[in-house]
């Protein structure tokens, strides 16, 4: 009942903000609201914005006029997957070093007051502008035959931002049992790693779950940003910015890669939930990250 | 004169998820006189609070009508005809210690110099002058919960509604309140209405002591304590063998049979 | 007594040393192994650089800077703004829900280039947008959860004082919220300035930090480029230190 509530009212909504849309489109002046040469609210041409009747159709036309090109929904799918696995692969990294880290701060309490401060400063930075920076360290790198790719430069990206959030949660929840419960653990002449491995974690499950989903965002755009400042190909990131340079005559074509990022978080939120639901017993009392 | 308190045949049922219910109050009958001091006490879900609740209008009863000074409850309410504290002080802390014995006098429409005469007033009567000017944060529980009696006497109410107001306190401190709470009584001669789970401190502040049983929620016997009225009662009166004779009676009634082995000394 | 000053100490020694002997490090790895400066320059050489070229430093910083504060002050108004009707209004917080929900998982910076057609390639509209949306999710989720977070006992208080609608807003939900909003706003500080940063890598003007880091990357000055990195991290400490102030100050009274 409440729930085909919140659906329906959703949908409204999002039909709600396509309606604000158009009717902008259609009210507003042509070259936006500007005020002291400042532009206030967006031109309204249809290279500015387009019709969103536009912005679907075009999904589903070639994406050049060279024949044999395919469908641009198609190239989408296939960047967005691409993006996805790099950061997938930038996501288990960060949670992994997250909680290795966590771990040693929880056994250790120099580590934690070392690390701590710059964990959050890490975050806190704008770290994310060395991006650029990364493939040239990575472009020196070479391990026997292999060599470093630029993918794994943007996976390396992805995995930074996405190692703060587990981190910290992991934390907050492998000291959050309480006083009792550890001492409890003490009378039975418990070790340390027992008592991380049956009460720790399982009762850092509830700190740690929205801290997942926090990183998998962080890795997508980590992804896409690295994409973009490395310069690699095949992903939604370069996509966007090529669509959108070579677009003047064409205003539905940089949609498709925003739709296919929108896509991506998504399914990246959708796949971490799906975690925390096979995780349901240890959710009692979640705490929002 | 018309009662403090008349709650007349109330009973209170909760709705449960899946159609059921919960008989939290059934049939409860119970006349408070002004200026009398009656506890409520049972063990805990018996349904004690929500009998406070109900003659704080925070509730309504499923059945039944509840008066306060003759009028509804709702309207004894806006009247503000009563003061109230509850388990935990609830003072807001944001605002200091005058802030917070100020609030009900300030929603009210309150001048502000007659509220800052009115709160030092209440300070001084809780003694804690010296800390008008201290965050809750920066308070001991016991001296929280004396802010929250404080608050509860800014505007002179006839009715005082408390709902285990000391449960949160060590032995000591809760003693000391008991004592202080009852001569604040002594000095203002209103009624209250006291919900606490400890037979001592029922018998110590009341006279008269209200046993209700769970499950539903019912007046199982009124104990009447009989120990002299507030002014009279000191320190020394937890040591008299009226004192123990009265414990006895409300353990006896909260346990539905005469029990042998609490003659004793036991106070808790 | 001991025990806290000892303790003190550590909290604070910990990091610093820590700091310092991965900077010596660092200096002493880049010299000793002769490591070229494209692959990674020494701290020394960074901050030879960050002094040379501080004029640059300071206007590139001056212009993200601006971006964000104006990221920052836009999408708080809008968080606090939304959260007050959703707090008042539930069809607005369920019509809004999965809006807010999809901007909360996605890359916001991804509208970066469809903005800067919308608003003019070459004006700072579209990154303060980029930064002002990004602001957006976390004021408005955190001033949200403050609104709602009225405790029970606060609440029967004001219903006991027969306190309006309006009195009762004032004097317990709202100054309620504020520990909330602030907390938000700190988070929300460092997504501004990062995301006025990375808009810059989208397209636009080439004016700020993130612009100049990726051009100097592109002459292969990477100590110039590194030294630009240091602006910013240095802007970034700025916001958030600002914004932990004002949270520190604004939860002075609350419980933690």
């Amino acid at each position: 009942m409440t729930r085909t509530r919140g659906i329906l009212l959703g949908v409204v909504g999002v039909v709600l903000l396509g309606v604000l849309w158009e009717a902008y489109k259609a009210l507003g002046p042509a070259n936006g609201f500007v005020i002291n040469g400042l532009t206030v609210l967006p031109r309204t041409n249809d290279l500015a914005m387009p019709h969103l009747v536009t912005m679907f159709t075009r999904l589903f036309e070639p994406v050049t006029s060279a024949p044999g090109s395919p469908a641009l929904w198609s190239a989408v799918v296939q960047a967005a997957g691409f993006s996805l696995g790099i950061a997938a692969v930038g996501w288990i990294i960060g949670v992994v070093v997250g909680m290795l880290l966590a771990v040693l701060m929880q056994r250790f309490r120099t580590a934690e007051s070392a690390l701590l401060p710059w964990v959050v400063l890490s975050q806190t930075v704008p770290l994310i502008a060395l991006a650029p920076l990364v493939a040239g360290i990575g472009a020196q790198l070479r391990f026997g035959e292999a060599r470093w790719q630029d993918w794994m430069s943007v996976a390396l990206i992805a995995s930074y931002l996405a190692f703060f959030p587990v981190s910290v949660g992991a934390l907050r929840g492998l000291e959050s049992p309480d006083r009792a419960h550890v001492e409890l653990m003490r009378t039975y002449a418990v070790g340390w790693w027992k008592t991380l491995i049956t009460l720790r974690i399982p009762a850092s499950i509830p700190y740690l779950l929205p801290a997942l989903r926090l990183a998998a965002a962080n890795a997508v755009i980590g992804t896409v940003v690295a994409e973009v400042s490395i310069g690699l190909r095949g992903g939604v990131g370069r996509m966007m910015i090529e669509y959108a340079s070579a677009s003047s005559g064409d205003p539905g074509k940089p949609w498709a890669p925003i739709f296919g990022a929108v896509v991506i978080g998504l399914i990246a939120a959708g796949l971490v939930a799906a975690i925390g639901l096979g995780l349901r017993k240890y959710r009692q009392g979640e705490v929002p990250a | 004169m018309s009662n403090a308190v008349t709650v007349n045949a109330a009973s209170k049922i909760f709705p449960l998820a899946r159609g059921k219910s919960v008989v939290a109050l059934e049939e409860i009958d119970l006349a408070v006189a002004p200026g009398e001091f009656v506890s409520l006490i049972g063990p805990s879900g018996c349904g004690k609070s929500t009998l406070l609740r109900l003659i704080a209008d925070l509730d309504q009863p499923t059945s039944g009508s509840i008066e306060v000074f003759g009028k509804t409850a709702r309207q004894a309410r806006i009247d503000q005809d009563y003061g109230i504290a509850f388990q935990q002080a609830g003072l807001l802390p944001w605002r200091s210690v005058t802030g917070n014995i100020e609030l009900p006098l300030e929603l009210h429409g309150v001048g502000k110099t007659a509220r800052r005469a009115r709160a030092a007033e209440l300070l001084a009567l809780v003694g804690l002058s010296d800390f008008a000017d201290r965050y809750p944060d920066q308070l001991s529980g016991g001296m929280q919960q004396r802010v929250a009696i404080a608050r509860s006497l800014a505007e002179s109410p006839e009715l005082l509604l408390m709902d285990e107001p000391f449960g949160a306190l060590d032995e000591m401190t809760r003693e000391r309140m008991q004592d202080e709470l009852v001569r604040l009584c002594a000095e203002t001669g209103a009624a209250v209405v006291f919900v606490t789970h400890s037979i001592p401190e029922a018998v110590f502040l009341s006279d008269r002591v209200v046993v209700i049983s769970p499950r539903p929620g019912r007046i199982r016997e009124i104990v009447p304590v009989g120990l002299g009225s507030a002014g009279n009662r000191e320190e020394g009166l937890r040591e008299a063998s009226g004192f123990f004779a009265a414990v006895s009676a409300v353990r006896e009634a909260l346990h539905g049979a005469p029990t042998a082995e609490v003659r004793g000394g036991e106070t808790r | 007594m001991r025990e806290t000053t000892a303790g003190r100490a550590r909290m604070i020694m910990a990091p610093v040393i820590l700091g310092v002997v991965v900077i010596v490090l660092w200096q002493l790895v880049v010299v000793g192994f002769a490591i070229k400066p494209y692959v990674l320059p020494s701290p020394l050489s960074i901050w030879d650089q960050f002094t040379r070229a501080f004029g640059t430093i300071w206007s590139g910083t001056k212009v993200t800077g601006f971006n964000a504060l104006v990221g920052l002050l836009l999408g708080a108004v809008l968080g606090i703004l939304f959260a007050v009707f959703s707090a008042l209004l539930r069809v607005f917080d369920e019509l809004s829900l999965p809006v807010v929900l999809a901007l909360a998982v996605v890359p916001i910076v991804a509208l970066a280039p469809v903005l800067y057609t919308m608003f003019g390639a070459g004006e700072e509209t579209a990154r303060q947008l980029v930064a002002a949306l990004a602001v957006f999710i976390p004021v408005y989720v955190n001033t949200l959860r403050g609104l709602r977070q009225v405790r029970p006992v606060h609440r029967d208080l004001m219903r006991a004082y027969a306190a309006s609608a309006w009195q009762a807003t004032r004097t317990v939900t709202l100054p309620g919220a504020t520990p909330f909003l602030f907390t938000g706003l700190r988070i929300a500080s460092s997504l501004a300035v990062i995301s006025a940063l990375i808009a810059e890598y989208f397209g636009g003007p080439v004016d700020g930090l993130g612009r100049s880091i990726t051009s100097a990357a592109s002459y292969s000055n990477y100590p110039l480029a590194y030294a630009f990195v240091l602006g910013s991290i240095v802007l970034g400490l700025v916001f958030y230190l600002l914004t932990l102030a004002l949270e520190k100050f604004a939860t002075r009274h609350s419980p933690p």
